[in-house]
């Protein structure tokens, strides 16, 4: 016959026992190593977020280039009408002067 | 360059209206596929920013030791250009990275040093638009400091392991590709000429515009 402080002693153990397992195995399952691949894929039949499409990136690409190039043109053209004018103006206002 | 510019402009136009169709017909990388098509706009404008910043390099030595404000002029343009330039290299590359490496941007000595080079273009126009008066002289040295950048960024591939591929390239391209890819490399040198005498153009006309304004107050 076992006395009721073993038991609650026993039952300790065994609780500990437990948790240690736990505190031991969880990590292990956590930082388990994904099943060894044999060969290669194919590129078909990667997962979605691997199958990335080259045409959306090269249109991007050649989109900048353009883009880029025909915004500076247009900078261009605005900065060389913005000096036109001043000049003309500044040659009014010369001219008046030399008139007087 | 008067005379010229006609002539460069519908060459350009020409040599940019074929260029679509070389590049669909070139054949396709075996290991990158369709995303190596970035190739022929990539490599072309990085060459031709590798040639701009040079020109800048060399108007701005000319300015700084032969004191001609028209080398000035063409400094100024040809560092826009620059920042021009590196701005579609530096993102149609991570546009190709993405794809062929997995990631946008890896610190490697190639992409690292193209990006510093293109901050220190950066610097020079920062510099002549807040510099204020004889800020074209310390411009210029920043000039010739970009240019002596160009050959660190070209052999970078060369000297240090880096994701980016060598400048050996270029050099063994199968004919089928190399045909393309020269023909881009002459488009963007063509679009560079004529946006660099357009540019210097407009500097020009702000320098006259300069003289008019200190002939008014006198």
């Amino acid at each position: 016959m076992t006395s009721p402080v073993s038991k609650t002693k026993r039952m300790r153990v065994l609780r500990a026992t437990f948790v240690a397992v736990l505190l031991l195995i969880l990590p292990a399952i956590a930082h388990r190593q994904p099943p060894a691949q044999e060969g290669f894929v194919p590129v078909d039949q990667l997962p979605g977020a691997e199958q990335m499409p080259a045409a959306p990136l090269v249109a991007a690409a050649y989109a900048v280039a353009w883009a880029a190039v025909l915004l500076y043109l247009f900078s261009i053209w605005k900065r060389l009408g913005t000096v036109e004018r001043e000049l003309a103006d500044v040659a009014k206002r010369i001219e008046a002067g030399s008139r007087r | 360059m008067r005379r010229l510019f006609p002539v460069l402009l519908v060459l350009c136009m020409a040599l940019f209206a074929y260029a679509p169709f070389l590049i669909l017909n070139a054949p396709y990388e075996s290991t990158m596929g369709l995303v190596q098509k970035i190739f022929y706009f990539h490599v072309s404008t990085a060459i031709t920013m590798f040639v701009s910043a040079f020109t800048c390099g060399i108007a701005s030595a000319i300015f700084l030791f032969g004191r001609r404000p028209a080398a000035d002029r063409v400094g100024f343009a040809a560092a826009e250009l620059t920042v021009l330039l590196g701005l579609v290299v530096l993102i149609s590359g991570p546009l190709w990275a993405r794809k062929a490496w997995g990631l946008w941007w890896q610190w490697d000595a190639r992409l690292t040093s193209t990006l510093v080079m293109w901050l220190v273009f950066q610097a020079y126009l920062l510099l002549r638009r807040f510099g204020g008066p004889g800020s074209e002289k310390l411009a210029a040295a920043v000039g010739l400091f970009g240019a002596a950048l160009v050959p660190f960024v070209y052999w970078s591939v060369n000297m240090w392991r880096t994701v980016h591929p060598t400048t050996n390239v270029v050099p063994t391209l199968d004919a089928s590709m190399r045909g393309p890819f020269l023909w881009c490399v002459a488009a963007f040198l063509c679009l560079y000429v004529l946006l660099l005498a357009a540019r210097t153009e407009l500097e020009k006309r702000r320098a006259r515009l300069d003289e008019l304004y200190l002939a008014l107050e006198d």
